[in-house]
């Protein structure tokens, strides 16, 4: 594998002051744009902050390209529905960016209820000499301005501006929990519990409702939608997952309302492991398309699974995240463990998964070699440009030195947010309110 | 309205090792010898104990979800389909019926079956011994509990199969001991789930009244005497280990008010 991905940590929480680590600085949401340039990362506070990597040096080609701050906005405010006497949360769900067109870059944030389109630019230059206003912006008296020049622009300190140019609300009834832009760049799909909605990106005060799970009667609801993404290349299709643990993928061109699927992605029960909790581990937290478009993998309470969109009746491969927690779920769902959504990523070239566990634990799989590494986020434990050092989770009997038991596992500190760069082996993985950003190491 | 229900602080590790352990002896034969019998007793009330845990704690989870937030509908769905699946084992048990009775003189919520008969029966077979009700909480699992249940080992069966006698099991001859509270929690959350509607999965979706109360309480030291919060609820008790390990109520009314006794000079 690239077991010897093991990479180096290049840098460590850029983000917050960690002797005041607030809940506001809850990260719940990373991605890498399309270059890999840029990396959002949304927080509970609403804010999203961007970073950006800087140009690798020529004279030192050994030292790759660091992140460093690029932009810090505030996205979403916490609002009040008057209606129904209840707070709507800013915390951002998701980021999702879109193709860069231009020089400015653009970027999907949502919350719980409302999704903004945001334009981050740069202003390198600013122009002076008017004629009408003088350089304090001070209007200057007509009857003083004796001749005419042309405003130069001159160069000042870079200034990144976001702006919000699109506000996408009053769509859903229930808490948005993905989106996702379509191939065409045209329009994106914002799904919530029940319900998921078409938009174009140029117009506002409309939406396309293109799926609808919601029982005439509330009480005959047994199941709701977890997450739907876009097919990487056909704008016609997509799929959303189920918390029964079942995968529907969808044409558009068959119907404006997508409430019959074309495929329909379950994996029968294993009788043996059956229990009052079958049903919640097998709810689907997470769903992506690999980047070829020919798979998508799935991420449920134990497991992550790779589907091939031919084959419907059961995945085509399996990996078992964090096995050991089987024999622990009551508890896990005493103290709610067991409704955590931990999220998935591939790789570049679709050859490596990972996932995120607890512990600041996180998991990478390769699909090739069949091996597999558990790494942790810390900053104990990993020093700025060390290797990563493989962590072992010791089950039962004698535990060697290094090993740690399934009973000292933290469970406040989950990894749910990772993302990789979509070219190279740079990882960024969110642990509470740090941000780990690793790469592969150099030769 | 709402009650602050009393969930014991288990040790991580002890109740998932008894969940595998009931689990286990879930599929028990009925034609062993006494011993194995006895043994299968102690296990099988174990099993529904574990079970019946499970209930109580998801509808405490339900409730726990009406917050300022609007609820996480998915985690909603999901324990109210445990629920479901509990309700629907514990019907074809027959063992459903034991908190039904306990929900004195209230209509039954849609899905119970009608239990006056199975009870009746149950109690005849008893000989004169009272057909008490649940256990909410229990921290013994051991099933090493005093039962005096002599007279149902000869009628012992499989889980599987609805036993008139599974309410003996939860037969019971201990009347001082404090368990009024878990019982009436419980009540509570049935009262309050049959007041909203004909079926009380739906109501735990709709719109409900924000009635606060100590959330941390809730999640945190609740066998200790906590504040309650807006909750109109009984306080717990100091000590889970004062409750007995018995598992089993009267449905008494004079049990009641004893209990209520306590409480109050508590």
């Amino acid at each position: 594998m690239e077991e010897d991905v093991e990479t180096r940590k290049i840098s460590s929480s850029f983000l917050r002051d960690h002797s005041y680590a607030t809940e506001a600085d809850i990260i719940s949401t990373v991605e890498f744009n399309h270059t890999g340039e840029l990396l959002a990362t949304g927080d509970k506070g609403g804010r999203v902050v961007i970073f950006q990597r800087e140009q690798e040096s020529k004279n030192q080609p050994h030292r790759r390209g660091e992140y460093n701050v690029y932009s810090t906005f505030q996205s979403h405010e916490p609002e009040f529905d008057y209606l129904k006497s209840l707070e709507i949360e800013e915390k951002i769900n998701k980021i999702r960016w879109l193709p860069q067109q231009n020089a400015a870059y653009f970027l999907l944030s949502t919350n719980d209820k409302t999704v903004k389109l945001w334009k981050v630019s740069e202003r390198d230059k600013r122009p002076e000499g008017y004629n009408l206003k003088d350089e304090d912006g001070r209007l200057r008296d007509p009857s003083m301005i004796t001749m005419l020049r042309v405003p130069v622009l001159r160069p000042m300190d870079l200034m990144v501006e976001a702006t919000p140019r699109r506000v996408f609300a009053n769509a859903h009834t229930y808490h948005i929990n993905s989106i996702s832009v379509n191939s065409d760049y045209e329009t994106y799909m914002s799904a919530d519990d029940l319900r998921i909605n078409l938009w174009n990106f140029e117009i506002t005060n409309q939406s396309f409702n293109i799926v609808d799970i919601k029982p005439a009667n509330m009480e005959e609801l047994t199941e709701v939608i977890t997450a739907a993404e876009f097919h990487p290349h056909h704008c016609n299709t997509f799929v959303y997952s189920s918390s029964k643990g079942t995968i529907r993928l969808c044409d558009m061109r068959t119907s404006a309302l997508c409430d019959r699927h074309a495929k329909f992605f379950e994996e029968p029960e294993d009788p043996s492991n059956r229990s009052f909790f079958s049903e919640i581990i097998s709810s689907i937290s997470d769903v992506k398309f690999s980047h070829s478009g020919r798979y998508i993998m799935t991420r449920d309470y134990l497991t992550v699974k790779v589907w091939d969109l031919n084959m419907e009746n059961r995945p085509i491969e399996t990996y078992q995240v964090h096995d050991y927690l089987r024999s622990k779920l009551c508890s896990l769902y005493e103290n709610d463990c067991i409704f955590d959504k931990f999220e998935c990523v591939w790789n570049g070239s679709d050859s490596v998964i990972m996932t995120g566990s607890y512990n600041n634990f996180f998991r990478m799989f390769d699909r090739n070699t069949k091996r597999d590494v558990t790494l942790e986020a810390s900053r104990e434990n990993s020093k700025p440009r060390a290797i990563l050092k493989p962590r072992k989770v010791c089950v039962g009997g004698k535990r060697r030195k290094d090993e740690i038991s399934v009973d000292s596992l933290d469970f406040s500190k989950k990894i749910l947010h990772t993302a990789w760069h979509p070219s190279e082996n740079i990882i960024a993985v969110a642990a509470t309110n740090n941000l780990y950003i690793f790469q592969d190491k150099v030769n | 309205m709402f009650l602050t229900p009393v969930v014991p602080h288990w040790p991580f590790y002890n109740l998932d090792t008894m969940f595998v352990r009931g689990l286990k002896r879930k599929c028990f034969d009925g034609e062993e010898d006494i011993e194995g019998t006895l043994a299968g007793i102690k296990a099988i009330p174990s099993y529904n104990l574990q079970r019946q845990s499970l209930l109580d704690m998801s509808l405490v989870k339900l409730q726990l979800c009406h917050m300022l937030v609007e609820p996480n509908l998915c985690r909603s769905v999901l324990i109210a389909n445990t629920v479901r699946q509990i309700q629907e084992e514990m019907t074809q048990d027959g063992t459903w019926q034991m908190i039904h009775t306990q929900s004195t003189g209230q209509a039954s919520l849609d899905r119970l079956v009608s239990t006056d008969i199975l009870c009746r029966s149950s109690r005849e077979q008893a000989e004169g011994k009272h057909v008490s009700g649940y256990s909410a909480f229990n921290k013994d699992f051991e099933g090493d509990q005093a039962q005096d249940s002599s007279e149902t080992m000869s009628t012992a069966s499989s889980v599987q199969a609805p036993r008139n006698l599974q309410s003996n099991v939860w037969e019971m001859e201990n009347p001082q001991e404090n368990k009024g509270n878990f019982q009436k929690s419980l009540d509570q959350i049935f009262e309050t789930l049959e007041n909203k509607s004909p079926n009380s999965v739906e109501d735990l979706f709709s719109e409900v009244d924000n009635s606060y109360y100590d959330l941390d309480t809730m999640l945190t030291g609740m066998m200790s005497n906590t504040k309650m919060g807006h909750c109109d609820g009984l306080e717990t008790f100091s000590s889970p280990t004062a409750t007995a390990s018995n598992s089993n109520f009267k449905s008494d009314l004079n049990e009641l008010d004893h209990i209520v006794e306590i409480l109050v000079e508590s």
